[in-house]
């Protein structure tokens, strides 16, 4: 073994094909994905079927999405606990503007609008008054929960028009286009992480934000630029979830933090920031919600489906602690 | 039991350096007796050794008569050993008498704490020793830092610790607790117990100590009574070092003016700095630990606020409110905190090359990969850093080479002045060299460098000129023919040329 093969490649995506550790990652996870699906399609006769297969897509592609947005975050060492009230958030805004006869080419990017408001809310918490990301976003939450409740009165807001609902049903050559949209916001994210010099700022910040700053980066667009992005992607999450449900659901999105949390630390982020990957983070969620589905069909109880998920997460971010400790260790 | 400490023939070596080569100490009951040397002379290690926070390679450590073979920090604090660092020790968000007690609260008949007589002892003991200012029961961190070191003065004289090391105590105190601090001095002193005292201001160290033991270079230079020297020969002891041919370097003759410094003050760091420095210039700030020579250089920088004063880049006015704009600007910064401040350890060799270069090379936000690759190629040849791809995390690399990282940083970035703080700190031998050789080559180019080192041999061998800053005032500007290492100590000590 040459000193090359003992190093460890840097996390950073941008060079994931040089990178063995990065490529561990994610090949490690598709084989997981691989093993998953062979093994439920043998012993599960409806998970094969195209029916379930796009049923599977279009659940994933909710937590997938806020997942990317999570992964942001994530890598600039922060976290967002307020996607799943912006789910729900969005949900309401967006189904009132229909129902009060707004068009939805206007209410939907509306509606991401007042997601990445609620983002940069988050950003100036975090950046001008220096509150920690983990309460600053639970603040957040607590708050967007209860303007949910005020906005719709309890009730959930329905009679919606039959277009919008054709959203999350829809599909293009048989592809559920909830996960066409999933990966064009896959494509995005890659695309940011990895291509502009904020993707590489958000690692740089994550790394150490005095770093950060004495190479020139100023720290304000960044932290509100990621907390909006988050935000939004939650929001257009928020979007699809009641186009699926052809309806605005006040308690929709709850804890759907945790699931994105979950999927970007499977995936190989960490929450010590400036490592994780766009692969990774839509690897986790596909494992995630696999489990879930797979579980359903084969009649495992459900709530040992939750033991088995606590578990994979714990498993997931035992190993990356192994490996930041090693990696500090030289 | 005639000696409290009698250590002899003490050896430690770290990969590369021999920390400490057979030293003797021997510290008497009512002995205040103090450890004076440059930095790197080899007292931390001792103290560590002493304090069983390091083990000896060789040599014999006695103890109140009593052989040590293996020691830890528990076996010292036992033997009634203590030592107040310089950084306080102290849980910070407990109170005063929290502190003293540390994990020995004395308990009441139920086997719960007995808050009463706890601060009622914590407070006696406090008015004993002139402190009755401070509040047993006051949070630590609700104190100043001169109280809050005052507090870990008085925690071993609490804990009847006979045996008691000073590592710089008065680095942060004023007077009056100075004052306070020599009473408590005294009174452990005529109490028969021995103290360790550790200063680099020698004016202390004639007002209140019995002997000295000077080191040099990890080696034990004399120990005499403090009745018996003063202090200029303290400072010929402690620096008399012949000049190595590793810190001469080819200069370059002086071009215009680069970069002028003109009244910069930020109160309390610094005040009243100025001066100049010129392209092909190496210019060198010296003074001790807190003299306030970091703070000019990442003020310079644009790092901290000033207060007033002004900055000229090429005789333009500026005023830098964040680094960017100094980046801009076209100066380059290199931390003495390489790994908190300069890189960013989990990323790549080559975004750390890139760190201040992405502006430059990101129309529209997106980064050219091609500029990005071809920059952090240039550099890692250019600078000759050992690392088998661009692509490995630069917390792979050994201190030298990530060291060059840096300076490749700030060379992609274009920097004209390079403002570099302990640019050497943590950086073999080897790779010291080659940092000299391309600091020669920057200034034969035109760069300007100023540089911050502790270290004399280093930044008498660079510098063109020096400015010696004495608790953030400046003291002089001395020429390169001017260079010797007495004059330097003395007025980075505060004493006149």
């Amino acid at each position: 073994m040459t000193v090359a093969d003992k190093l460890e490649i840097a996390a950073r995506p941008g060079i994931a094909a040089l990178g063995r550790l990065r490529i561990g990652t994610s090949t490690t996870l598709m084989a997981i994905v691989i093993v998953l699906f062979a093994f439920l399609s043998v012993t599960s006769a409806v998970f094969p079927t195209p029916e379930n297969l796009s049923n599977l897509l279009r659940q994933t592609s909710i937590n997938g999405i806020i997942a990317l947005g999570m992964l942001m975050v994530i890598i600039t060492a922060g976290i967002d606990l307020s996607v799943g009230a912006v789910v729900a958030i969005a949900g309401i805004v967006n189904a009132l503007m229909l129902q009060a006869g707004v068009s939805m080419w206007v209410s939907i990017p509306l509606t991401i609008l007042i997601g990445a408001a609620i983002g940069v809310f988050n950003g100036i918490l975090v950046h001008e008054v220096s509150i920690t990301p983990f309460i600053a976003t639970l603040g957040t939450l607590t708050i967007v929960r209860g303007l949910v409740m005020i906005m719709s009165g309890a009730r959930m807001v329905a009679n919606l028009p039959k277009e919008f609902g054709q959203i999350a049903s829809g599909s293009v050559f048989g592809i559920p286009s909830m996960f066409i949209i999933w990966m064009v916001l896959f494509v995005v994210t890659v695309f940011l992480l990895n291509y502009t010099q904020l993707g590489r700022n958000f690692f740089i910040i994550g790394s150490s934000k005095e770093v950060a700053r004495l190479s020139g980066i100023r720290l304000r667009p960044n932290i509100y630029a990621v907390y909006g992005l988050s935000s939004a992607y939650a929001a257009l999450a928020g979007i699809l979830l009641s186009s699926r449900l052809s309806m605005g659901v006040p308690t929709a999105g709850i804890s759907y933090e945790l699931d994105a949390i979950a999927a970007v630390v499977i995936g190989g982020g960490s929450l010590f920031g400036a490592a994780g990957s766009a692969v990774g983070a839509v690897l986790g969620a596909i494992i995630m919600q696999t489990i879930r589905n797979g579980g359903n069909l084969l009649g495992i109880d459900p709530f040992a489906l939750q033991v088995i998920i606590g578990a994979l997460i714990l498993i997931a971010v035992g190993i990356d602690q192994i490996r930041v400790r090693r990696a500090e260790k030289g | 039991m005639a000696e409290l400490i009698a250590a002899s023939g003490i050896s430690k070596a770290f990969p590369g350096v021999r920390a400490l080569d057979q030293v003797d100490f021997v510290l008497k009951p009512g002995e205040v007796h103090a450890l004076v040397g440059e930095n790197g002379a080899g007292k931390s290690t001792l103290i560590k050794i002493l304090m069983g926070v390091y083990r000896r390679d060789s040599g014999s450590l006695a103890v109140k008569g009593r052989d040590i073979h293996d020691f830890s920090p528990q076996a010292a604090q036992a033997s009634g050993m203590a030592a107040v660092y310089q950084d306080i020790s102290l849980a910070r968000t407990l109170t005063v008498g929290e502190n003293f007690f540390l994990g020995h609260m004395p308990t009441g008949r139920w086997g719960t704490i007995d808050w009463t007589a706890a601060y009622d002892r914590c407070g006696a003991l406090l008015k004993e020793l002139g402190l009755d200012d401070i509040d047993p029961r006051a949070p630590l961190n609700s104190l100043s830092v001169a109280k809050q070191e005052m507090v870990a003065i008085a925690k071993p004289v609490f804990e009847n610790a006979d045996i008691l090391v000073f590592d710089e105590p008065t680095a942060l105190l004023a007077n009056e607790e100075t004052e306070i601090l020599f009473s408590i001095i005294r009174r452990l002193r005529s109490e028969g117990k021995g103290i360790i005292y550790i200063s680099h201001r020698l004016e202390e160290i004639f007002a209140i100590c019995d002997s000295v033991t000077v080191l040099k270079d990890g080696c034990h230079v004399r120990t005499m009574p403090v009745a018996d020297t003063n202090p200029d020969d303290l400072v010929r002891l402690m620096v008399g070092r012949s000049m190595e041919d590793m810190y001469t370097i080819k200069r370059s003759p002086p071009g215009e003016v680069a970069l002028k410094v003109d009244g910069l003050t930020r109160e309390p760091r610094f005040r009243d700095i100025s001066f100049d420095v010129r392209h092909g210039e190496i210019f060198g700030l010296f003074g001790l630990v807190g003299s306030g020579r970091t703070e000019i250089m990442r003020a310079i920088f644009g790092a901290d606020p000033i207060d007033r004063g002004e900055i000229h880049l090429d005789g333009k006015p500026v005023r830098f409110t964040h680094p960017s704009q100094a980046i801009a600007a076209g100066i380059g910064f290199m931390s003495e905190d390489r790994k908190n401040q300069s890189i960013a350890l989990p990323l790549s060799v080559r975004t750390n090359i890139n760190l201040a270069h992405y502006p430059a090379i990101s129309p529209f936000g997106v980064i050219d990969r091609t500029a990005e690759r071809d920059a952090a190629r240039t550099y890692v040849d250019r600078l000759a850093i050992k690392t088998p791809s661009d692509a490995v995390a630069i917390r792979n690399l050994s201190g030298g080479n990530q060291q060059k990282v840096v300076l490749g940083k700030n060379l992609a970035a274009k920097s004209r002045i390079l403002v570099c703080d302990e640019p050497t700190i943590g950086v073999d031998v080897g790779a010291k060299s080659e940092i000299y050789k391309i600091f020669e080559k920057l200034t034969e180019g035109g760069v300007a460098i100023l540089m911050v080192s502790s270290y004399l041999p280093e930044i008498m061998g660079l510098a063109d000129r020096i400015l010696v800053i004495y608790e953030g005032r400046p003291m002089a500007i001395v020429d390169h023919a001017d260079f010797d290492e007495e004059k330097l100590v003395r007025l980075a000590s505060g004493l006149q040329a």
